[in-house]
């Protein structure tokens, strides 16, 4: 009886957002009196930081302190359609319809300034910090807080763009199957070390080395944080979380947090991430975001891990120690495939020397 | 069934209600005292957001009888600020992004609080130890565990 290490690998190539009949997102920006500026959305925030990139994406393009944004998806009954917060969409698809209303509000707030200023539109700027000036005049500036109150208090209009964002239907041509579903694809290959007990059949993940291409990470401190949670999932996904255990029978399925094993805190995993940033055309700032494939490639890579170490193909997730223990079984123990340079140490060793 | 009288100290306020004899703590703190910090994750004390102290202990609310904190000190997530400071596990959290959906974050910085209380310079695994009972579902943990050790070290004056 031995532990074996082994080592695997997968990569992927992430479709952003989906194309069933279309994939449309809007939004809405309009200004308060006082010049702050609101974001109505109907993505939703769970977590991965929607409201904290779109109200970026929104300062950036209107030229206004990010904390003067407010971004609001409190109810989907009330605010502008979108198709929802899945299929990695959000960064993309909301984010280039945030764009197109904060660029309309913007012009209307460069119009209104301009009015104050008694000078033509186009010779206005924004510099970021409040102010709206004349170019290569900074004194001949107007606060966009001032810009705002007379807008709607002296000039009677609105501050406020309008924004939809639309990856049209692409239906598969009837005779080649050719379509274009999505417009932009995400990139990721991960290394993945794991040890493998050929007495319990247990597996540990003992490293993750990644690297993702998400275009421009827009929020490089929430990139960090999805990828190295959506990791813990897929190790979660690949290793313990059973949800339908002898499909399609339902019998012995999971109903409570008892039942359904989730890793610990004690199992973390060290995870060195490369996120490399080629800013894609039509992304919004050119980011694409990493979403759902956070956690998907950590799953075959681990699968290949366990057929490196002992030589075992699970095809049936998760890989719990009874399937690891059953393909040993067929195969009449552990068959280590070798190969696995660089692995810390190489190869099967007796136990306790690990 | 009759309410019974029950008083106790959350989180330095006197709380006197009533509750029907049997109820947990958790519904009574949320629904009782207006306290809606504290979780229910699974109302069955396998995920830890309930957490909250009782006299500077952790316990699962959700599994606790409400009549045992009759007189006791009950400490939760809502008291953890003065005023507009922030506890310094509370900053560390932020500043770390030791949270996404934050459904668990209360419950782990009631964990956490009870592990500095006693531990002020605690080890990387005193920290997951003490965490060992809340779920987390975003984060990976790591974060978590991070802005402990770097809410521990700011406590102590360290950098961590």
């Amino acid at each position: 009886m031995a532990i074996h290490r082994g080592r695997g690998f997968a990569c992927i190539n992430y479709p952003i957002g989906m194309n069933l009949g279309g994939d449309p997102a809007q939004a809405l920006v309009h200004s308060t009196p006082d010049g702050k500026f609101m974001v109505a959305l109907s993505a939703i925030d769970l977590g991965q930081g929607m409201k904290s990139v779109t109200r970026q994406i929104a300062a950036e393009t209107l030229g206004v302190p990010v904390e003067d944004v407010y971004v609001d998806t409190a109810d989907s009954d009330t605010g502008p359609h979108d198709m929802g917060s899945f299929a990695s969409r959000g960064t993309h698809r909301v984010g280039n319809a945030v764009i197109r209303a904060s660029a309309e509000a913007r012009k209307q707030m460069m119009e209104a300034a301009a009015d104050e200023l008694e000078v033509n539109a186009a010779d206005l700027t924004t510099d970021g910090r409040g102010n709206i000036h004349v170019k290569g005049a900074p004194s001949r500036s107007i606060t966009v807080a001032d810009t705002a109150t007379a807008a709607q208090f002296k000039q009677g209009r609105t501050l406020s763009g309008r924004g939809i964002f639309l990856i049209p239907p692409s239906d598969a041509d009837p005779d080649t199957g050719e379509m274009t579903p999505v417009t932009c694809f995400a990139h990721a290959a991960l290394v993945i070390d794991v040890i493998v007990d050929d007495e319990t059949g247990e597996v540990e993940v003992t490293e993750i080395n990644s690297a993702y291409e998400v275009g421009r990470a827009l929020n490089p401190r929430l990139v960090e944080q999805q990828l190295i949670g959506g990791a813990w999932m897929g190790v979660s996904h690949a290793l313990y979380e059973t949800t339908e255990p002898y499909y399609p029978d339902r019998s012995h399925g999971p109903e409570d947090f008892n039942t359904y094993l989730m890793p610990g805190p004690g199992q973390i995993v060290p995870h060195h991430i490369a996120v490399l940033e080629r800013p894609a055309e039509d992304a919004p700032f050119g980011g694409k975001g990493p979403g759902e494939m956070c956690a998907n490639p950590v799953l075959p890579a681990i699968a290949n891990a366990i057929y490196n170490a002992v030589g075992v193909r699970c095809d049936r997730l998760p890989i719990t120690p009874e399937k690891v223990l059953r393909g040993l079984q067929a195969n009449g123990g552990a068959r280590p495939q070798g190969g696995n340079n660089g692995a810390t140490q190489g190869g099967s060793m007796p136990q306790g020397q690990r | 069934m009759a309410k019974v009288p029950l008083t106790f100290t959350l989180n330095d306020a006197e709380i006197g209600v009533f509750v029907v004899p049997g109820s947990n703590l958790l519904d009574v703190l949320r629904r009782g005292a207006g306290d809606l910090t504290p979780k229910e994750g699974c109302a069955q004390g396998a995920c830890g957001a309930c957490t909250v102290l009782i006299d500077g202990v952790p316990h699962l609310s959700c599994l606790t009888l409400a009549e045992m904190a009759e007189g006791r000190r009950i400490s939760t997530t809502g008291g953890l600020a003065v005023g507009p400071e922030l506890h310094p596990l509370q900053t560390a959290f932020m500043e770390g992004f030791a949270a996404q959906c934050g459904f668990c974050t209360a419950g782990m910085l009631m964990s956490a609080k009870a592990l500095l209380d006693q531990t002020p310079n605690p080890t990387r695994d005193q920290v997951i130890e003490a965490i060992s009972g809340n779920l987390c579902r975003c984060t990976g943990y790591e974060p978590i565990v991070d802005a402990i050790l770097t809410a521990a070290a700011k406590m102590q004056g360290r950098t961590a």
